[in-house]
C-alpha cells in the first residue's frame, strides 16, 4: 500500500467478444501526477480504468508498480482508491461507517480508524451529516462521501470514473476546484476519467486522448489544445471547423468551397497534392476585413459573444464566434489565421 | 351548443378530482372494489366463519373447542411436530438457495438452462414428488440399493415414511421457490457495491458478509416467511412419505381429522384457527427481526 515513483502499462489490452474495448494501452504514471483519460462515449476509459484497479481482467499485456506485477494482484490487494460514477456508496452504512470501511478492512487500530474517519470526513466538509445514510444526502455530498472513502485509506493510486456526471453546472465547477484542491494538499497519484474536455484540461497534469481504444495523444493541457495529433482529437477538442481540402505547393492549401487559397500550420506528415483537414476553432475565426466574404445564418446569443454559423458564397459552412454582435443575413469578412488553422492528413 | 356543453364537463372533471385529492379520494381506487369484494367474499368470510365455527362447539362453552385440542396432548403435539418440519424444511430452503443464487447472479452462458433445471421441481407438485421420493429412496428403491451394493450400509436407510421424507419432500417443492426469490433479490442489488468494497480492500468473505448479506437480509426475510407458509400447511406429502399417525401427523392433519373423521366441526375450525395463528406468530417474529436491518434502496447512489 506505499508509495512508487511510476506505475506503468504495457500494451494493457482488453476484448469483449471479439472487440477491442482497449487496445494497447502504454502509460507511465509518475508519482503525484494527475492524469486525465479523455474521449468520447465508448472509447474504453472505463475500461482502462477497471483494468488498472483489477476489476476487469485483462486480454493482454501487463502493469507495472516500480519492480512489481500488479496485473495479477486481485483488486482488494492493489491498494488503489477507486470513485465511480454512481458513487457506489454502502446504503445500508452510515456516512462515518461508509469512509471507515477501507480502515476496517485493514484491521487498523480503533483509535487510528476513528481519528482517520474525523479527518477525511472534515476535509469533505461533511462533519453535520456524518451519521446519516446515503440516501439521505444529495448528490454533492454523496459524491463527497465517496471520495472520502476512496481517499482517506492513502491510497497510492486514486482512481475517478466520472465523478462529476451526475452533477449539475455549478456544483461540477466547485467540485472541479476541491477535486484538484484534495490532489495537491494530499499529495494522491490520480487517474481521472472524463468525457469532459474542459474538466480534463484544467484539472490534468496531463491528458490521454483515447478513440475507439486507441489511444491518440499524451501531452500536456497546452499541447493537447494548442496542436492535437490528429483530426479526431482536434474534432474532439472543440475544433467545429473541419475543412477538407488539398495541400499545394508552398504550404498553401486549398480548402473546398472557400473561393481563396490560404496558409495552414501542417501537423503530421503530408505531402504537396494530398487531401488535408483544415481544423480551426470557432473562437479563432477572425471577423476582419480583408478576408472571405460570407453570410451569417444562425447567430446564438452567449454572453459576451455570439456564436454564429456563417456561409461562403460557395456553399462552404463555418462556425464562429465573435464580440462583433452579427444578426442572421449579414455579409461579413472572415481571415483564418495561419498559425490557428491546423492542416492534417485527411 | 354541444361545444359549450363538453367544454363545461371537461373543465369540471379535474376540479371534481381535484377537490377529491384534496381530501385524499384517488377515484382510481375505485378499480379495486372487485379484488376487495373477491378477497372479502373468498376470504374473509370463511375465516369469520370459521371464527364462529369454532367458537361454537356441540358442547360446553364458546372456548371448549380451544380447550380441548390444547387438553390433548395427541392434538397439541401436532403444532410442535409441524413446527420441526416447517422450520427446517423452510430454514434450508432459503439458506441453500443463497449461495447458489450469489454464484448465479452475474450473467454467464447456460444461466437460463441452469435456472430452468433448478426450478422444473414446482411444476412436479406434492403428489409427483412424493411418488419419485417413494420410488427412489424407498427400501428398495435405487438409492439403498446402491449403498447395499457398495456395502456402505447393512441395512436399507429408511428414508420415506417419515420425518425425513417429508422434509425432502417440502425442499424439493420448496426449494425452487426460495431460490427464484433470493435470485430476484440479489439482482436488485448494485453489482458496483461489491466492486468499490473490492477496491477499499474487502476480500470475497468480507464482500458477502458486509455488504451483500446485510442488503440481502430483508429479503431472506420475506423468502422465509413464504416458505414456511407453503411448508407449515404440508398435509399431502406428510401422508403420502410422511408417517401420519406418528412423526408427521402434523396438525393439518389434525383438522382433516376432526372434520371428516369425527365431524367434529368446531374442533376442526378451532384446529384450523390455532395452525393460522402458530403461522401469524412465527411471521410476525421474522418481520419484527427483518426490520432491524437496513430496508431501503440497494442502489448504490445517483445513477
Ligand atoms: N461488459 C461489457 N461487455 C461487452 N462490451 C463492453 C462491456 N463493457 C464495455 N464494453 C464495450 O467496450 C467499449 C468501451 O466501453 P467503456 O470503457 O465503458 O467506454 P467509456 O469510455 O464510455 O467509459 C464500448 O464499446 C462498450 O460497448
Ligand atoms: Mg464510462
Amino acid at each position: 500500500m506505499t508509495g512508487f515513483e511510476t506505475l506503468r502499462l504495457d500494451g494493457v489490452t482488453r476484448r469483449f467478444g471479439g472487440a477491442d474495448a482497449l487496445a494497447g494501452l502504454d502509460l507511465e504514471i509518475r508519482r503525484g501526477e494527475f492524469i486525465a483519460l479523455l474521449g468520447p462515449s465508448g472509447c474504453g476509459k472505463s475500461t482502462a480504468l477497471n483494468c488498472l484497479a483489477g476489476l476487469l481482467p485483462l486480454s493482454g499485456g501487463s502493469i507495472w508498480r516500480d519492480g512489481t506485477r500488479l496485473d495479477t494482484l486481485p483488486p482488494e490487494r492493489r491498494g488503489f482508491g477507486m470513485v465511480f460514477q454512481n458513487y457506489a456508496l454502502f446504503p445500508h452504512m452510515s456516512v462515518r461507517k461508509n469512509v471507515s470501511f477501507g480502515l476496517r478492512m485493514r484491521g487498523l487500530p480503533r483509535a487510528e480508524i476513528r481519528r482517520r474517519t474525523d479527518d477525511a470526513i472534515r476535509l469533505v466538509h461533511l462533519e453535520e451529516h456524518a451519521g446519516k445514510l446515503p440516501g439521505q444526502l444529495s448528490g454533492g455530498q454523496q459524491q463527497r462521501v465517496a471520495i472520502a472513502r476512496a481517499v482517506v485509506v492513502e491510497p497510492s493510486l486514486v482512481l475517478m470514473d466520472e465523478p462529476l456526471s451526475n452533477l449539475d453546472a455549478k456544483l461540477r465547477l466547485e467540485m472541479r476546484t476541491e477535486i484538484r484542491r484534495l490532489h495537491q494538499n494530499l499529495g494522491l497519484t490520480t487517474v481521472y476519467v472524463t468525457h469532459d474536455q474542459e474538466e480534463a484540461l484544467s484539472m490534468a497534469d496531463r491528458l490521454v486522448v483515447l478513440r475507439a481504444g486507441r489511444v491518440q495523444q499524451i501531452g500536456s493541457p497546452e499541447e493537447v489544445h494548442t496542436r492535437p495529433a490528429n483530426r479526431h482529437v482536434a474534432d474532439f477538442l472543440g475544433f467545429r471547423n473541419l475543412l477538407p481540402g488539398a495541400l499545394l505547393a508552398d504550404g498553401e492549401i486549398n480548402i473546398n468551397d472557400l473561393g481563396v487559397r490560404t496558409k495552414g500550420t501542417p501537423v503530421g506528415p503530408i505531402s504537396d497534392g494530398d487531401a488535408i483537414v483544415a481544423a480551426i476553432r470557432p473562437e479563432d475565426v477572425l471577423v476582419r476585413s480583408g478576408g472571405v466574404e460570407v453570410t451569417v445564418e444562425v447567430a446564438a446569443y452567449h454572453g459576451r459573444e455570439i456564436a454564429a454559423e456563417a456561409r461562403t458564397a460557395d456553399g462552404l459552412h463555418l462556425h464562429l464566434r465573435t464580440s462583433q454582435r452579427l444578426a442572421p443575413g449579414d455579409k461579413v469578412s472572415v481571415v483564418l489565421p495561419p498559425d490557428r488553422l491546423l492542416v492534417f492528413p485527411a | 351548443m354541444s361545444g359549450l356543453a363538453s367544454e363545461s364537463v371537461s373543465a369540471s372533471t379535474p376540479a371534481v378530482r381535484h377537490r377529491l385529492a384534496e381530501r385524499g379520494i384517488d377515484p382510481q381506487l375505485f378499480l379495486l372494489v372487485p379484488a376487495t369484494v373477491f378477497v372479502v367474499a373468498l376470504f374473509i368470510y370463511p375465516f369469520c366463519y370459521g371464527i364462529a365455527v369454532s367458537l361454537q362447539p356441540a358442547q360446553g362453552g364458546a372456548l371448549a373447542a380451544y380447550r380441548a385440542f390444547f387438553t390433548d396432548a395427541y392434538q397439541r403435539d401436532t403444532i410442535t411436530t409441524t413446527l420441526a418440519i416447517a422450520l427446517p424444511a423452510a430454514l434450508f430452503n432459503v439458506f441453500a438457495a443463497v449461495p447458489i443464487a450469489y454464484r448465479m447472479r452475474g450473467r454467464f452462458r447456460g444461466k437460463r438452462l441452469l435456472t430452468t433445471v433448478l426450478v422444473v421441481p414446482i411444476t412436479l407438485g406434492t403428489v409427483l414428488t412424493a411418488e419419485g421420493l417413494l420410488n427412489f429412496l424407498g427400501p428398495t428403491g435405487w438409492f439403498n440399493r446402491i449403498l447395499l451394493s457398495t456395502h456402505l450400509v447393512d441395512q436399507p436407510v429408511t428414508l420415506t415414511h417419515n420425518y425425513w421424507g417429508v422434509c425432502l419432500s417440502l425442499v424439493i417443492t420448496g426449494f425452487p421457490f426460495a431460490f427464484l426469490l433470493v435470485l430476484s433479490y440479489l439482482s436488485g442489488i448494485d453489482p458496483t457495491l461489491e466492486r468499490a468494497a473490492a477496491t477499499l480492500g474487502a476480500g470475497w468473505a468480507q464482500r458477502f458478509f458486509r455488504i451483500t448479506l446485510p442488503l440481502l437480509a430483508p429479503g431472506l426475510a420475506t423468502t422465509f416467511c413464504l416458505t414456511f407458509v407453503l411448508a407449515f400447511s404440508v398435509f399431502p406429502s406428510a401422508i403420502l412419505v410422511g408417517d401420519p399417525t406418528g412423526g408427521t401427523r402434523v396438525i393439518s392433519i389434525a383438522a382433516y381429522e376432526a372434520a371428516y373423521v369425527r365431524y367434529d366441526y368446531a374442533a376442526a375450525s378451532a384446529t384450523a384457527i390455532v395452525m393460522g395463528a402458530v403461522e401469524l406468530v412465527v411471521i410476525s417474529i421474522v418481520l419484527g427481526l427483518r426490520s432491524l436491518f437496513y430496508t431501503g434502496s440497494t442502489a448504490g447512489g445517483k445513477g
